[in-house]
């Protein structure tokens, strides 16, 4: 009886460690190079996608090199990279003058290039029939705290009588912020009703499932349900125009003002090291395939172009900021130039 | 029921008494009969919940669960990304978990059920800790997460931080020059705040192999050896180094930083309490006469606990054990404060090394605006709950090894 327990018992932890050896025995990938080293990557939820595709197809050509991307929101990445913790940030906001000082401080400098672009969907439900464009403002009445929408009978009489249900992405999310910046004038806050999720699936699955919600989220979210969800086209206040936050809008500048870009930020100490060099080197030179890949929109080639030369001839600083520490605001286009750059030194 | 009411009229003569008799035994046993139906459908509605729980994740998972999925690394592509990093983070995470709980919170018990002080002033202070531990099993594992952070990740900032250790051991530095040809020289240094190395001429290097060749440096602007050999072993004299460093499988450090070994302490933290109740309670369940017998017979106090009471225990012990540490793996809460979610390609090398762990990779996955990153994590799940159940399974065959009659 014992000895057959015995053998048992040796059966099984052979069985065991046969599972974990057949698990251990992983693919050997081709030894193209032999550079050695790592690279340590943090910042937002909304860029790591594009970089852990950086990452993984980066890892075919250098196996040797270890890429970790985590994701502590942009916020939590600058404050990493500021003390010199990380080699890049992911951001899906420019830096801002505190980060920037701190920085400074620290004698971090650092080079700021966009890899991809992002437009803020706005959603309803697909039986939302009436809601055919909204403007700022309308958004404003929506999501202000003292807004006057809480009925979408209060937009447009001809509307339902139906109080309108609100859904925002969470207060610790990059895409919060960004809209509250471009939606929200100064100093005012959100309505306190309205449900909030980290998870962007939480919000689809929301909106999908009851006829009088709203909300909004990053485009790759509303590009992956468009059978669930519809996409409000929104008033571009320069032209007039209502616009659908498709690629090409994104792109030239029509989906405006909630079209916005996403940059890495790269620890110029960091590029004397020839695994983070080639890193840089190869996440720009592929950045157009590997942010579609995931399902944002490439920059625009002239900026892509621009981000290269920046790269290349180790330009340091932000554009994003005037020598008097203010936010410079407007597109890509007008601001990511060479004369705008103010260095940390 | 019958039975009762035909025994009755013996004991009761009055008809109308009798009725009310019968009726009321009747009614009491309405009452059982409901209590047990209510009891079976709640059950059953929970056992149901489950299956369908099961049964959703093996529909949505399955599918996508194969070989690949095993020992490869993640990545952009769902029909592509692996779980295997986080598989043997999990591993690691498990055992080292064990490996320190279990002694840990074994002794606490039998310290305090065996070995109680008589002194009026240490039982109060015995007293104190048992209501700190029955009360830490309730507290949120994410505040176990903070605590882990600044004890182990940090160590209270006291010895330097997890980039400048104060103790370091299984490390080298080398400068590393990767030359216009793709080719990478090592030059090992001493310290890690060692100035840079700077190319000259017939200055030794290594390959990455561990080959010894001798550097040959060219002007800046100089054209580029077209010898092969040659060009294997040129850098330009302006090529900068960066420091890289190899580390051996015994790496340590203090403070620890953001390791697997940081990592298992917390979890540590999460269930040590529930190890430390669990095993008490079995231990208060060994039958007092056995110790006194024991101790009747001129055994010792520690010889009362290695050879009577601890093997009687055992078993109940490993099952709180077990339990504790199945939910220690499927913890995500305090791991995200600790490791947080990161890509990342390989598995541990070292008990230093960055981790990711299955329901770090898991939640990672599920975040994902891609129906088809939704399917992996499902079959992520169903990874999870096979090396639970392995794990378990093999918990339960050690203790029943070790499981003696009471008598």
């Amino acid at each position: 009886m014992k000895t057959m327990a015995k053998i048992k018992m040796t059966l099984l932890a052979l069985a065991v460690a046969a599972a974990f050896a057949a698990v251990w025995a992983a693919p050997a990938g081709a030894q193209s190079s032999a550079l050695s080293g790592k690279v340590v990557v943090d910042g937002s939820s909304t860029v790591y996608p594009v970089t852990e595709a950086a990452a993984a197809a980066f890892r075919d050509d250098f196996p040797n090199v270890n890429v970790t991307v985590a994701i502590s929101g942009t916020g939590g990445g600058f404050k990493r990279f500021v003390r010199g913790d990380t080699d890049i940030s992911d951001a899906s906001r420019p830096i801002k003058a505190k980060e920037f000082k701190a920085a400074a401080q620290n004698g971090v400098r650092f080079i700021e290039l966009p890899v991809a672009m992002d437009g803020l969907s706005v959603v309803v439900n697909p039986k939302n029939d009436w809601a055919d464009e909204l403007s700022i403002q309308d958004l404003q009445a929506i999501y202000l705290e003292d807004g006057t929408a809480r009925k979408w009978s209060d937009l447009d009489p001809a509307w339902p009588d139906e109080p309108i249900k609100v859904y925002s992405p969470g207060t610790d999310s990059g895409t919060f912020d960004y809209f509250r910046e471009v939606v929200l004038p100064e100093g005012k806050s959100f309505r306190p009703d309205m449900s909030t999720s980290e998870d962007d699936n939480v919000l689809v699955t929301g909106v999908s499932g009851d006829r009088y919600a709203i909300g909004y989220f990053g485009a790759a979210y509303y590009y992956e349900n468009k059978t669930k969800l519809t996409a409000v086209p929104v008033v571009n206040p320069k032209t007039g125009k209502a616009v659908l936050p498709e690629p090409e809008n994104v792109i030239n500048g029509d989906y405006f003002p909630l079209s916005r870009p996403l940059f890495i930020y790269v620890n110029f100490n960091s590029l004397r090291r020839p695994e983070v060099r080639e890193f840089v080197n190869f996440y720009l030179a592929h950045d157009d395939r590997f942010a579609t890949e995931v399902g944002y929109v490439a920059v625009p080639d002239e900026i892509g172009s621009r981000a290269e030369s920046f790269l290349k001839q180790r330009l340091t600083g932000t554009t994003y900021m005037t020598p008097e520490m203010e936010k410079r605001e407007g597109g890509l286009n007008a601001i990511y130039k060479k004369e705008n750059l103010l260095d940390t030194k | 029921m019958t039975t009762i009411a035909q025994k009755a009229p013996d004991v009761i003569s009055d008809p109308g008494r009798m009725q009310a008799v019968r009726r009321s035994v009747a009614g009491r046993h309405r009452t059982e009969r409901w209590f047990r139906r209510i009891c079976f459908g709640i059950t059953a509605f929970a056992v149901l919940l489950l299956v369908l729980f099961l049964a959703a994740i093996l529909y949505n998972g399955i599918g996508t669960l194969s070989q690949h999925f095993l020992t490869a690394p993640p990545g952009p592509d769902p029909s592509q990304a692996g779980f295997y990093p986080a598989i043997w983070g999990t591993v690691w995470l498990l055992v080292l978990v064990a490996v320190f709980t279990l002694p840990l919170g074994i002794a606490t018990a039998i310290f305090l059920e065996e070995f109680r002080p008589r002194r009026q002033l240490l039982r109060r202070a015995l007293a104190f800790v048992q209501a700190n531990i029955t009360n830490l099993a309730g507290v949120p594992s994410v505040v176990y997460g903070i605590v882990g952070l600044t004890a182990f990740v940090s160590m209270f900032q006291l010895f330097g931080s997890p980039n400048s250790p104060a103790f370091e051991m299984g490390i080298q530095y080398y400068d590393q020059f990767y030359n216009q040809a793709g080719v990478v020289m090592l030059v090992p240094v001493n310290r890690p705040d060692a100035p840079y190395t700077d190319p000259e001429q017939g200055m030794t290097a290594m390959t990455p192999e561990g080959e010894g060749l001798k550097v040959h440096v060219i002007d800046a602007d100089a054209p580029w050896p077209e010898d092969e050999t040659l060009s294997a072993r040129t850098l330009r004299e302006n090529d900068m180094a960066g420091r890289i460093d190899r580390r051996q499988w015994y790496y340590f450090r203090i403070p620890f930083g953001r390791g697997v070994l940081a990592g298992a302490l917390t979890l540590m933290l999460v269930i040590l309490p529930i190890v430390i109740i669990s095993a008490q309670e079995s231990l208060r369940a060994v039958p007092d006469s056995l110790r006194e017998a024991a101790l009747g017979l001129g055994a010792t106090r520690w010889q009362v606990v290695r050879r009577v009471t601890l093997p009687s225990a055992l078993p109940g012990i490993m099952t709180g054990a077990i339990l504790a540490i199945s939910r220690a793996i499927g913890e995500a809460a305090p791991l995200l404060m600790i490791a947080g979610i990161v890509f990342i390609s390989n598995p541990p090398g070292h008990l230093m090394d960055d981790f990711t762990a299955m329901p770090l990779q898991i939640f990672n996955w599920a975040q994902r605006p891609q129906a088809s990153f939704h399917e992996i994590a499902a079959s992520g799940i169903i990874v999870l709950l096979a090396v639970l159940l392995t794990f378990n399974a093999a918990a339960v065959l050690i203790r029943q090894k070790f499981q003696k009659p009471l008598s």
